[in-house]
């Protein structure tokens, strides 16, 4: 039989009982609508927590105090390992790296402002001029704290919008005199609004000059220093070289923790890809009982059309030319659930991104691929079993069934 | 004349439960081409059995079926299939038309399964319809055709491979007698282009029209009227 008769026959004999083809082709459907789904959730997940984290800044190196210990205790640190505190004068040490391109010291702590006798309070961070690049902030009013000596400030404050909104109001904020703790500071700027987001909310924060802020907590310690390297290759570098300026500066005490963003997102990436993964295994058993129902419906359909199948026998069909035609039809219809599915699961994500736009529920390339492979391959590999079932029809006993 | 078809020493037996039914026993026979044959006999005698097994649709279990001097009985499923389709064309009681199928696509349907182009198929299909009086009906499904007009489908298909034989088992028992007329005439006419005509019928009246009858009995021909 040539190839196309075989395919018109085949579709002849699915279209032939409509609802029998349609169930078979809504159950494949739904398989493959749930691979796509399922994965475009999971995904999405994972590119909405790797979008926040880059949001934090780019080809960011984070060092905090002290070092994080997963070896138990160790005798030798109960002498030696006192903490030493980061300073504003390590963090001046770490531009002296290649791979540095800038370094924002940060010192976090609650205080409360005042204006005009309202009071609240907020959390204060002390940086300095390169703290809006290093965590790609932008400035909805004004300008950011101005470049200068590190350990000398202007008292000059940069507000978050909430701040701004609760304070001031409909009033202008900018030049306005406030006061946080004891001090009095002058508004020189105001955040643009991030919304939720991880780590700290900008929103709710107020950031003056390193040095001022660490006058104000009567401390001279880092909460965190920022690098930024020159480039997501050289975050490694910028790693490595940040260890070893610190640790000759701590007398050769290694007592920093380092973070780069990368290792963050890696594992976050692994971790909600796994995640995903996982999800379309479970959506793909949905694939299998398709796959049986494929098995089920074209068994009934033999039955159904024995005398037909020993018709065929009588005018010459050999076992192969019937088996090909029932494999044909269990083919096509699972392509067409498949493709059904496909666009069913594509709607349904797009439906998502509609209505949480900040979701980006769009499902992986391999997800939708293996889905589509999946329902094929279940399809025809549950459709052998009935054309061989119909090849091997005894065709005087079919020819006299009606 | 050469001998169209030869059967020796065939025997076809059916085990139902424990025990044997012999429907056909030792069978020889001999038909030469061009010739016309009625098989008659009760039910049970076997007549049904023996055109499966000329059609290779059955397999004796002893014995040798040849078919234009070659030995068919060893031949594999896939090959007999093959001459099934060239050389053996099929007239059933129940027409067997498939039913989603119109009627030019079940005369084209042996065709169809042998692989011929779709261009000499309509060609022929077209011819068929003509011959047959369905050039009219040809969009038509079975179920919009009369019984005398499913037959004519029927046997246009039988012939459009233009086999070496046609075997016809009641082909006339489900229509009335004026049409059942008409479908003899039709299949009388191909006798007359040379193909053997083989018809299975309880109809004395019409087996009386072979030029040869063959009465059979309990699986074995009582009466051979060559």
């Amino acid at each position: 039989m040539r190839s196309p008769d075989l395919i018109r026959f085949a579709r002849d004999a699915a279209t032939g009982n409509p609802l029998r083809s349609s169930l078979l082709v809504l159950a494949m459907a739904i398989g493959v609508a749930a691979v796509v789904v399922l994965t475009a959730l999971g995904d999405g997940a994972r590119r909405y927590v790797v979008n926040e984290f880059s949001s934090l800044g780019t080809n960011l190196v984070i060092v905090l105090p002290g070092r994080s210990q997963t070896g138990g205790f160790n005798p030798g640190n109960a002498i030696t390992s006192t903490v030493r505190d980061l300073t504003i004068d390590d963090a001046q040490a770490l531009l002296r790296a290649s791979a540095v391109h800038r370094v924002a010291p940060l010192a976090v702590g609650t205080s409360e402002i005042s204006f005009g006798g309202k009071l609240r309070e907020v959390i204060l961070a002390g940086t300095n001029s390169q703290f809006i690049d290093v965590r790609n902030l932008k400035l909805a009013q004004g300008r950011f704290l101005p470049e200068g000596d590190w350990r000398r400030g202007a008292s000059e404050a940069v507000i978050g919008a909430k701040i701004r909104d609760e304070i001031f109001g409909s009033e202008s904020a900018l030049g306005q005199l406030i006061r946080i703790g004891d001090r009095r500071f002058r508004v020189v700027g105001v955040l643009a609004s991030t919304g939720q987001g991880l780590g700290m909310n900008t929103d709710e924060l107020v950031i003056v000059p390193v040095s001022l802020a660490q006058a104000m907590f009567n401390s001279n310690t880092l909460f965190r220093i920022l690098v930024e390297a020159n480039s997501r290759e050289a975050i490694e570098a910028a790693k490595t070289q940040v260890t070893a300026i610190i640790k000759q500066r701590h007398e050769g005490e290694e007592d920093v923790t380092i973070i780069t963003q990368d290792a963050v997102l890696a594992t976050f990436d692994k971790l909600l890809g796994t995640l995903t993964l996982a999800v379309a295994g479970i959506a793909a058993i949905s694939l299998a009982v398709a796959g049986i129902l494929v098995m089920n419906v074209m068994l009934v359909s033999v039955t159904q059309r024995t005398s037909e199948i020993g018709l065929l026998k009588a005018l010459g069909a050999t076992g192969a030319t019937i088996r090909s035609a029932f494999l044909t039809e269990a083919a096509m219809l699972s392509v067409a659930g498949a493709l059904l599915g496909y666009l069913l699961g594509q709607g349904a994500a797009a439906l998502i991104r509609l209505l949480y736009p900040v979701f980006p529920a769009f499902p992986p390339d391999w997800a939708v691929f293996a889905g589509l492979g999946t329902a094929l391959f279940t399809g025809i590999l549950f459709g052998v079993l009935p054309a061989r079932q119909a090849a091997r029809l005894d065709p005087v006993q079919s020819l006299a069934k009606r | 004349m050469s001998a169209l078809i030869e059967l020796s020493g065939i025997d076809r037996i059916f085990y139902l439960g424990d025990s044997e039914v012999h429907a056909l026993r030792n069978l020889e026979l001999s038909i030469a081409a061009g010739e016309y044959v009625a098989v008659m006999g009760p039910s049970g005698s076997g007549k049904s059995t023996l055109l499966n097994l000329l059609g290779l649709l059955d397999r004796p279990n002893a014995g040798t079926y040849r078919l234009e001097g070659r030995d068919v009985t060893t031949l594999s499923p896939e090959e007999q299939a093959h001459v099934r389709s060239e050389r053996v064309g099929f007239v059933f009681q129940s027409f067997h038309l498939v039913p989603r199928l119109t009627a030019a696509e079940n005369i084209a349907l042996p065709m169809t399964l042998a692989g011929i182009e779709p261009a000499q198929r309509n060609k022929r299909v077209e011819q068929a319809l003509k011959d047959y009086g369905l050039s009219n009906r040809a969009d038509h499904r079975p179920d919009q055709l009369s019984g005398g007009q499913r037959q004519r489908v029927a046997i246009a298909r039988a012939t459009i491979m233009q086999p070496a034989m046609i075997l016809a088992d009641e082909p006339t028992g489900n229509l009335d007698r004026a049409t059942g007329e008409e479908v003899m005439r039709l299949l009388e006419e191909l006798k007359d282009q040379g193909v053997t005509l083989i018809v299975v019928t309880h109809d004395k009246e019409l087996g009386a029209r072979a030029r040869r009858q063959l009465l059979m009995e309990d699986g074995e021909v009582r009466q051979d009227s060559k």
